[in-house]
């Protein structure tokens, strides 16, 4: 006997976006179901690295990652939990004279946006974090910046979520999707049936497949980044650490340990990816390189996700170009964890209210040039 | 390429050794890998180089014998091996193991490999079980065959499984003083399974001739016995226990040495991509294996504990089997007299092993009885409270959801030491069976890796 549900928006994923916007459309009155084919949170919203970070965006990802930088302000009062998060300050460190002129680049260019960047050079640079040594001339400072537990918080959207009246199913893969008249049909299986009169699709690197099935290919690509953690240190390091192009990122957890990051895991299978040999042993390398401190430590565990990657490394966030009452928002290559609760409301706004203020014509779906 | 690599076989233990040593006959010469610095494994353990003379008599008791055959064994093929002592292995990535010695990572590509990796004690936490003088079964036999020493002076045995007599057993030999065998089991399970023991009279007789030793030693043996607590301020001054009838005693120890039989060590059968079922007997998710020790990948070959829990014996004659079938594999001629003479010793343990589940079965309820205060995973300070509230809340229906959750499993041991709590504690929370909750998925590293080794890296030999 197959189940059948009528609501106004049905989901498909149970991550950081499809989770907030499940809450916030919750708030807003909405009847909303959620499809999640794994656990909520689970995939690349559950194991990133924990950034929660606005530094270093391209400023078109800017006014989204403000609007989520409030949001992450109240977890408490949205989540009834901090999930650890902590303002902490991200510092992006430069290690020479031209990636510091990239850096004060970066501050000219996002100014007005508030993410109040101070760059810090020299003795005063030293001062601050004597932990850091000479192994950066200096470095970026967003001081509201910080990380936080993504085990934790993502989660806890979709439980939020469900708290207020979203029906949540997890477990439950979308097996087929597609409009009859005004009504998207999503069905699981022969379990269930979802009507609704709006799609979110928040699939993360699996998105491809919904886009598809409404004429809107997207070269999106599944990519998994390696990270590993250390034993609880003494701590030593109070912010949270990028450099200027690339390389390894790193933040110290209350409880000690640290998480760094850097290189790519490899596919399993298309649901499932593991660290790579190679990138974890030229990680734990260029980690101790950085941070001396952990010379004498021991990794304890590495791991790594699957996560959608679109070309230019934006995301897709905004209406269908076909079909009318489809929302997509994925491919946050790599970044989508801090933003994922502003997209969410943004995505909320446009089903509510038809507009958002936000600005999203970088982030269209039809951007790309037809793959074939 | 593949047909030129040497077999490579991790564990040198009775396993190990039997498999490395057959393949030696067939003129090969395989790479044998291993963390302790001498070889022998867990049971047949060797003391460190120099200053410790107990003769193997003393150590090993009954099993010196079979302890000294296995050290020969390698030691006569020792040059006629690439032996690895003090090599861990932490990854199985695309047809090669990544070691780890001397502090430098190297690479170790394989067509055939042979997972001997042996188990450890399985251990399910009671109130105070995180006490000092609160040791494993297995961790209590290594310190008096390895350190020549004792946990404690007046030692308290608890749980199940044959490990429980024996270790008992040698601690008396040892001169310590014991204070109470208290076996999970009851009485009547015991007896009644004694019987199907007589299909193996010389462990029947060793069984019998352990508790007859203890009782004659005025050694209290307590059947159907359930943990209270450890007690003690600093370290254990008692074990508190409720008897078979209820009724809550106490007995003054200074360490406590317990365990609930064994679990295997198969991270690296799961790395490695084996297909893994769970299975009654062991009450664990184990890597499939044929008769033969095929796993479901070809090219790895699985033997000993580290797939099952069958014993020494069965180890031995596992490790061979393991080796003929990579020969065969390999197009090489093996002998089927020698074939079928290895099964047939194998499936006779093999149902004496259902006979010795049976008389020491797993204490089922014992998870029940875990305080929500208790700490069930000690690298992270879980609690089983908070394993038990992911559960109850609805959010957590399966192993490594939990572990996201509550870190459970997240430390230093990767869950190797905790995950059969807290698969008890998620699947009598839901009122699911014990396979009704998964497993946790295995990662690189296996074990803590220095994060020097990254620098550290040698090239392929």
């Amino acid at each position: 006997m197959r189940e059948r549900i009528e609501c106004d928006v049905a989901i498909v994923g149970g991550g950081i976006v499809g989770g907030s916007a499940a809450l916030f459309l919750r708030q807003a009155g909405l009847s909303v179901t959620l499809l999640e084919r794994d656990w909520c949170g689970a995939k690349a919203s559950g194991v990133n690295f924990g950034g929660v970070r606005r530094q270093g965006r391209p400023l078109e990802q800017l006014p989204l990652s403000q609007r989520a930088h409030a949001i992450w302000g109240r977890l408490p009062e949205l989540l009834g939990t901090d999930a650890e998060y902590i303002r902490s300050g991200h510092l992006k460190l430069a290690r020479s004279e031209p990636d510091l002129a990239s850096l004060i680049d970066y501050r000219e260019r996002s100014q007005g946006f508030g993410l109040g960047l101070e760059i810090i050079t020299g003795e005063a640079f030293r001062r601050r974090w004597p932990a850091l040594g000479d192994r950066a001339i200096g470095g970026s400072l967003c001081p509201e910046d910080g990380h936080a537990n993504p085990r934790l918080v993502s989660p806890a959207f979709a439980r939020a979520a469900a708290k207020l009246g979203a029906v949540v199913r997890e477990q439950t893969p979308v097996d087929r999707v597609e409009k009859d008249g005004d009504r998207f049909v999503l069905l699981s299986g022969d379990v269930l049936e979802v009507r609704a009169r709006v799609l979110l699709n928040t699939a993360g690197a699996w998105s491809r497949r919904v886009a598809e099935a409404f004429g809107e290919p997207v070269p999106l690509e599944s990519l998994h980044p390696n990270m590993a953690v250390t034993e609880p240190l003494p701590r030593f390091l109070d912010v949270n650490i990028g450099v200027e192009g690339g390389g390894v990122y790193g933040r110290q957890v209350p409880r000690g340990n640290m998480v760094v990051g850097g290189g790519r895991g490899f596919a399993l299978d298309a649901d499932r990816a593991r660290p790579q040999r190679d990138a974890v042993l030229t990680l734990m390398r260029d980690a101790a390189e950085l941070f001396p401190q952990l010379r004498h430590a021991h990794v304890i565990r590495c791991w790594t996700g699957v996560e959608g990657y679109t070309p230019d490394r934006n995301p897709i966030v905004g209406p269908s170009r076909t079909t009318p009452g489809l929302f997509h928002a994925f491919g946050f290559s790599g970044a989508g964890f801090q933003i994922g609760p502003g997209v969410g409301q943004t995505l909320a706004e446009l089903v509510t209210s038809g507009e958002t203020p936000m600005p999203l014509e970088a982030f269209r779906i039809d951007r790309f040039p037809p793959t074939v | 390429m593949n047909e030129i690599l040497p077999p490579v076989i991790v564990g040198a233990g009775p396993a190990g050794i039997r498999a490395a040593e057959r393949l030696v006959a067939a003129g090969l010469r395989p790479v044998v890998v291993d963390e302790a610095a001498r070889w022998g494994g867990q049971i047949y353990r060797q003391p460190p180089d120099g200053g410790f003379t107990r003769p193997k008599a003393a150590l090993y008791g009954f099993e010196a014998g079979k302890a000294d055959a296995v050290h020969r064994a390698m030691a006569a093929i020792r040059d006629r091996v690439d032996y690895r002592p003090r090599t861990l292995v932490w990854n199985c990535e695309a047809g090669a193991l990544d070691l780890l010695s001397d502090g430098a990572s190297e690479t170790l590509p394989f067509s055939q490999l042979i997972l001997a990796t042996g188990a450890t004690d399985r251990v399910l936490p009671f109130p105070g079980w995180t006490l000092p003088g609160v040791f494993t079964l297995g961790g209590s036999q290594v310190a008096l065959k390895f350190q020549g020493c004792a946990v404690g002076r007046r030692v308290a045995f608890l749980g199940t499984g044959p490990l429980l007599y024996l270790v008992a057993y040698q601690y008396l030999k040892a001169g310590v003083e014991v204070a109470g065998v208290f076996d999970t089991t009851p009485f009547v399970a015991q007896a009644r399974a004694t019987a199907g023991m007589l299909r193996d009279p010389a462990t029947l007789a060793k069984g019998l001739l352990f508790v007859g030793w203890l009782r004659a030693h005025g050694v209290p043996i307590h059947n159907g016995v359930r943990p209270v607590r450890a007690e003690g301020a600093e370290r254990v001054e008692a074990l508190a226990w409720r008897d078979a009838s209820g009724q809550e005693r106490r007995s003054p120890c200074d360490a406590v040495a317990f365990g609930l039989g064994l679990r295997s060590e198969t991270q690296l059968a799961d790395l490695a991509g084996c297909r893994f079922r769970f299975d009654e007997a062991d009450r664990a998710w184990l890597p499939e294996r044929d008769g033969a020790g095929r796993s479901s990948v070809p090219g790895v070959y699985l033997a000993g504990d580290g797939s099952g829990i069958a014993g020494a014996d069965a180890a031995e004659l596992a490790g061979e089997r393991a080796a003929l079938a990579l020969l065969e594999d390999r197009g090489l001629p093996v002998e089927a007299a020698r074939v079928k003479e290895l099964d047939g010793r194998l499936a006779r343990i093999a149902a004496f092993r259902r006979v010795l589940n049976a008389a020491f079965p797993f204490p089922t309820d014992w998870a029940d009885a875990i305080a929500d205060d208790t700490m069930i995973c000690r690298c992270e300070g879980i609690t089983a409270g908070a394993v038990r509230e992911v559960a109850r809340s609805g959010q957590a229906r399966e192993m490594n959801r939990a572990k996201a959750l509550t870190r459970a499993g997240m430390g230093r041991c990767q869950g190797r030491m905790c995950s059969a709590t807290t698969a008890e504690l998620l699947s009598r929370t839901l009122g699911t069976g014990p396979d009704g909750v998964g497993r946790l998925r295995a990662q690189p590293p296996i074990k803590p890796l220095p994060v020097s080794a990254g620098a550290e890296r040698r090239e392929v030999a």
